[in-house]
């Protein structure tokens, strides 16, 4: 079964992710990295996202002109960085999985549909 | 032909709908079991179950309960599959291939618990779906003992039925390593039964005893799983809330409190069996929140009157479910228990710092009056007393508080 794996950021995180020295934020990504290397056999693809501010969202409404707007489409303290497409037999496989992730503090993970 | 005898008294209804109920229980959740085997589908098995759960209460009471009432359910849930599965042929054949008897295997039952409870379903999911797939409630049942509306229950059912299917949640057994963590969600599950079940409310004939519901989910899980000491410590919390059931009200349905209880009319027999299932428990050395909460209801009832009480050791083992499982509620039993030991004025301190937390639960209020009342403060304590009244919807603790408003 395929599921994403959508990497959520906080404000939190990313200030504690600034707050820290270099060798600690090497140490964190090196971390994360073999997160991804540890469950490579499962790993269908994926990517870090680009920061939000790089973000544009547009809303489409019919009859009149698409809304274009700048930043992502959730106004929150809460921004997907990144999304992994896994395989693995079930949800509990897929629970087990995030439960070990060094990285962002939240992870929604969502089937891909059959 | 003999015609079925009508009831003739309300009583008579009132267990026959016992009886039912139980019968329901006991093959529901394997028919379920062995349905949800055979076809490999969850939400159609559940859905067989409950077609052939809502034909029994209505064939039942008129034609009395067949002597086999497994056959019987598994029959109807098989012919209606049948019908229904017209366009699935791999499972229509599956279904057309078994025969009763089946004996579920004790994991598929231990499976269907586990799915109903599963992590990923939001609490209230949980329960309806435990009731209605393991227990045999029928959603109106359901919507009756937790006074929702049956909408509200079935949308919940079926939502968390589409998601068991569609976000992959497995029908499986959590391995050793999240199993006392799934196991923990379970027993949470059984616990506010338990709590929804102890409520003092007017026995309403029709309905179904929440508490009878789960110490049956108890034992059976106690069953497959003897060595789980948290699990036989659930048991016995139940069971020695049980055994004390019948001296909480008076003739008139009002609710006595422990203080005023008549001792006598606690069940000794239940008491003790409770109380060694608990000991037995204790000696695997792993204590848990339930454990520690059977053992302070066992502390109480070993007490012969109200001033015999070991309010000291009482005392410890709050201190211990509070390390265990921290809760402000916890924290409040613990200031009751705090009063008898170092005075009501301690306790008092103690619940101030529960303000905040606590100011929309009665019996933070209802507790503080009696503390208050014991400091000499009446009008304090008649207040704190009416802001508890304003806090609960439950009769029985209404005319409780009422009489104390008007009386002291």
């Amino acid at each position: 079964m395929k599921f994403v794996l959508l990497f959520v950021e906080t404000e939190q995180f990313e200030r504690d992710l600034a707050a820290m020295s270099q060798p600690e934020r090497d140490r964190a990504y090196t971390l994360a990295g073999k997160w991804m290397a540890d469950h490579a056999g499962k790993i269908r693809g994926g990517n870090k996202l680009s920061p939000a501010y790089t973000a544009t969202t547009v809303r489409l409404n019919s009859g009149s002109e698409p809304v274009i707007t700048d930043g992502p489409f959730v106004e929150g303290k809460e921004v997907v960085s990144g999304y992994t497409e896994i395989e693995v037999a079930d949800l509990d496989e897929a629970l087990k999985m995030v439960s070990t992730w060094p990285g962002c503090p939240l992870v929604e993970i969502r089937p891909l549909e059959a | 032909m003999s015609l079925p005898s009508r009831p003739s008294a309300e009583t008579d209804t009132a267990s026959s709908h016992a009886e039912l109920a139980r019968v329901v229980r006991d093959y529901a959740g394997r028919l379920a079991a062995v349905l949800v085997r055979v076809t490999g589908d969850f939400d159609t098995a559940e859905d067989l179950v409950q077609d052939a759960v809502l034909m029994a209460l209505q064939r039942w009471p008129i034609d009395g309960i067949p002597t086999r009432p497994d056959a019987w359910l598994f029959t109807v849930a098989r012919n209606r599959g049948l019908d229904v599965l017209r366009r699935q042929d791999n499972y229509r054949a599956k279904l057309a291939r078994v025969q009763w008897p089946v004996q579920p295997e004790a994991d598929d039952r231990l499976r269907l618990i586990f799915t109903c409870c599963h992590p990923a379903l939001p609490r209230p999911a949980q329960i309806a779906l435990t009731l209605r797939v393991v227990c045999g409630f029928t959603t109106a049942q359901i919507a009756r003992a937790f006074v929702v509306p049956e909408t509200t229950v079935a949308q919940r059912i079926t939502r968390a039925k589409r998601k068991i299917t569609d976000a992959g949640i497995p029908y499986r057994i959590p391995d050793p390593d999240e199993l006392s963590t799934r196991l923990t969600q379970v027993l949470a599950v059984i616990y506010l039964l338990l709590n929804e079940g102890y409520l003092p409310t007017a026995r309403q004939t029709e309905s179904r005893d929440l508490l009878d519901d789960a110490e049956w989910l108890t034992e059976q899980l106690h069953q497959l799983m003897p060595t789980e000491p948290e699990i036989a410590g659930l048991l016995a919390l139940i069971r020695l809330h049980r055994a004390r059931a019948d001296a909480r009200f008076d003739a008139h349905g009002g609710l006595v409190l422990l203080e005023h209880q008549d001792r006598s009319r606690w069940n000794r027999r239940l008491i003790e069996d409770a109380t060694r299932l608990l000991e037995r428990a204790a000696q695997q050395h792993r204590p848990g929140p339930y454990q520690v909460q059977a053992a302070i209801v066992a502390c109480h009832t070993q007490a012969r009157h109200w001033d015999d009480t070991d309010w000291e050791q009482i005392l410890l083992l709050y201190d211990m479910l509070l390390h265990l499982a921290p809760s402000p509620i916890t924290r409040l039993h613990r200031a009751i228990a705090l009063r008898y030991v170092a005075g009501a004025q301690a306790a008092l301190v103690e619940l101030d710092a529960l303000a905040c937390e606590l100011d929309l639960y009665h019996l933070y209020h209802a507790t503080r009056a009696e503390f208050l009342r014991a400091l000499g403060h009446p009008h304090q304590a008649r207040a704190a007393d009416q802001r508890a009244l304003e806090l609960t919807s439950n009769p029985a603790e209404q005319a409780l508080l009422q009489q104390r408003i008007n009386w002291t």
